[in-house]
């Protein structure tokens, strides 16, 4: 049996007087995918934050390492998981190079690798040719790809990222699922609202349906049409035949 | 942006620093002062003594107090994330001053009045991180939208209180005696001319040293912290331990400047912009250019306060907000 690298015993998550998810039991093996899908506010991103020790479970445990979370100390924590935060702030005016850089921060001063690994995985999400630009000339679109590669420049094996192809055109929509898809040695959770692209990427799956109740489970068995159009409460076909069987369409509900 | 090389806007700083300090040690009614550092002639030592026991120690005085102001606003502005924090609009020396004036009218001399403004800098500062403590230590702000709420309730607590002093003070000169009213007139707007004791001026760059060395030490994690407090947290730093350490670096700097010089406004606010205009806005850079702007600014203001009218002496705190608002005003607008 494999390790996990993340685990979540009994989480209880709230959001002031709502309960958006009630004793969530979840196994994240290492070098597995979870997609994690719910309408808006099920409580996807709380989840996230919650498993990078951002912020404390109402109730239960979530143990990375087979440790609680909370008990990490911050930099060694940072060498284990990253988080990619939904709404990734750029403050103030940095070139692109310097902002992927904070992500090496835990490897202190002198650290000769970060430049060559940031060019790397800013070449991967089709970044290369914005080293030198000011981030806040970027477009959104941009923007988000250049955080998805700082949070990979972290080398953390767990990857938390939350709507990481948010902003994204068509061909960079491809582009950053099948990267992230074909990642070695990388753990990863994401939520998701494009379900073809939930099921391009996910290994398995975590639904999320705002109101304590959750399905978790291998991708094949949990990303249905039937489980789908219940936690969306609209009618999702699965296309059967042709060239695009396999593919969802969503209908509009009546 | 203008980009400066970093180290050579730091160079040019320590020059600009040394040179000020030349000039106002060589600038007064008794000429040739310097010369008392090389001869030791009969004539030479009553320029000594003016060396010595008058301008070294007001220099050195406003050198600290200038530089520690500007790095509690300097601090103060990453902390919050917001360029219009400084001790002064935060209320801090408001509370200082109310401090120093209750001293005063209990009967206090000069040192009573400093114990009290410290005192009253440092219950200020409590006061307002006891107010907005949930808002600056309590959870980590996960939302970008929440993070700038809880620095917008820090400052506006700090405005209320800046206010509130501004009340007390008022108060407490309508009760006050006419003979009181010009040195608490002349303190409240900032002066240097209590600073006659080079030990306590010596003392003061001591501390200006050792804080800006603790902030600079801070400075790496800080420039994480400007860009939001969870993505600081996800790259590995402790956000709690940080934003604690700089308010104490800053409470420090700031009762201390306060206690050296009275209220001088504007300089803490008013030096981290230029330098953030010149150097950017690196931390581990702007941080002691700020605090050595601070310096050169107050030093020059102090010593142009007590020469362009003599023998009357003006408020530096006057001339730093005299030279400093048409620059600011002037800056801002080219932005």
């Amino acid at each position: 049996m494999s390790t996990a690298a993340i685990e979540c015993r009994g989480v209880k998550l709230r959001a002031g007087s709502r309960l958006l998810v009630d004793a969530l039991d979840l196994h994240v093996q290492a070098g597995s995918r979870w997609v994690v899908l719910g309408p808006n506010g099920a409580g996807k991103s709380t989840l996230l934050a919650t498993l990078a020790g951002a912020r404390r479970a109402d109730d239960g445990l979530v143990l990375l390492g087979g440790r609680p979370v909370e008990h990490w100390d911050v930099q060694a924590l940072a060498a284990q998981r990253t988080l990619l935060p939904d709404g990734w702030l750029d403050p103030f005016a940095a070139t692109v190079l310097d902002t992927v850089l904070t992500a090496r921060y835990r490897l202190g001063e002198a650290d000769e690798h970060g430049s060559s690994v940031a060019g790397q995985w800013l070449a991967r999400f089709d970044c290369a040719g914005l080293l030198p630009r000011d981030v806040r000339s970027l477009s959104r679109g941009e923007r988000q790809r250049v955080a998805i590669a700082t949070v990979l420049t972290q080398e953390a094996p767990l990857l938390l990222l939350d709507e990481p192809i948010a902003h994204q055109d068509p061909r960079h929509q491809a582009l950053v699922i099948d990267e992230l898809a074909w990642l070695k040695g990388h753990t990863l959770v994401a939520s998701l609202h494009d379900l073809n692209a939930a099921v391009r990427l996910a290994t398995h799956a975590l639904l999320l349906n705002g109101r304590g109740d959750w399905t978790a489970g291998p991708a094949e068995r949990v990303l249905t049409a039937e489980k789908l159009s219940a936690l969306f409460d609209t009618p999702i076909d699965r296309l059967q035949a042709g060239p695009e069987s396999g593919f969802f369409v969503v209908r509009p509900p009546r | 942006m203008t980009s400066v090389r970093p180290q050579r806007a730091l160079a040019a700083l320590v020059m600009a620093a040394l040179a000020s300090l030349a000039l106002a040690l060589a600038t007064g009614s008794v000429p040739g002062v310097l010369s008392a550092l090389v001869d030791s002639s009969a004539v030479a030592g009553a320029r000594s003594a003016v060396l010595w026991q008058l301008r070294l120690p007001r220099a050195l005085s406003a050198f600290a107090a200038g530089g520690l102001l500007a790095l509690a606003g300097g601090l103060l502005q990453a902390l919050l994330r917001n360029p219009l924090a400084d001790a002064y609009i935060l209320g801090v020396s408001g509370g200082a001053a109310v401090g120093a004036m209750l001293a005063l009218l209990a009967g206090a001399g000069l040192l009573g009045m400093q114990v009290g403004s410290a005192l009253g800098a440092f219950a200020t500062l409590a006061a307002l991180f006891l107010l907005a403590r949930r808002a600056f230590f309590g959870r980590l702000h996960t939302a970008a939208r929440v993070a700038e709420e809880a620095s917008t309730s820090v400052l506006l607590t700090g405005v209320m209180l800046a206010a509130f002093a501004a009340a007390l003070l008022s108060l407490l000169l309508a009760l006050a005696p006419d003979v009181q009213m010009r040195s608490i007139m002349f303190w409240l707007l900032g002066d240097l001319a209590g600073a006659t004791d080079l030990r306590a001026a010596l003392a003061s760059i001591v501390i200006l040293v050792v804080l800006l060395a603790l902030a600079v030490a801070q400075a790496r994690p800080l420039n994480l912290l400007l860009r939001g407090d969870l993505q600081a947290f996800v790259q590995g730093v402790d956000v709690r331990r940080v934003r604690r350490r700089l308010v104490l670096v800053s409470a420090l700097a700031t009762a201390t400047a306060v206690t050296l010089a009275g209220a001088v406004g504007f300089v803490g606010f008013v030096a981290p912009h230029l330098m953030r205009q010149l150097v950017g806005n690196d931390q581990r850079v702007l941080l002691p250019a700020a605090t050595l702007a601070g310096a050169v600014l107050v030093l020059l203001a102090d010593t142009v306060a007590r020469t362009a009218v003599a023998p009357l002496q003006l408020p530096v705190g006057v001339l730093t907000a005299l030279i400093g608002v048409p620059v600011f005003i002037s800056l801002v607008r080219r932005l």
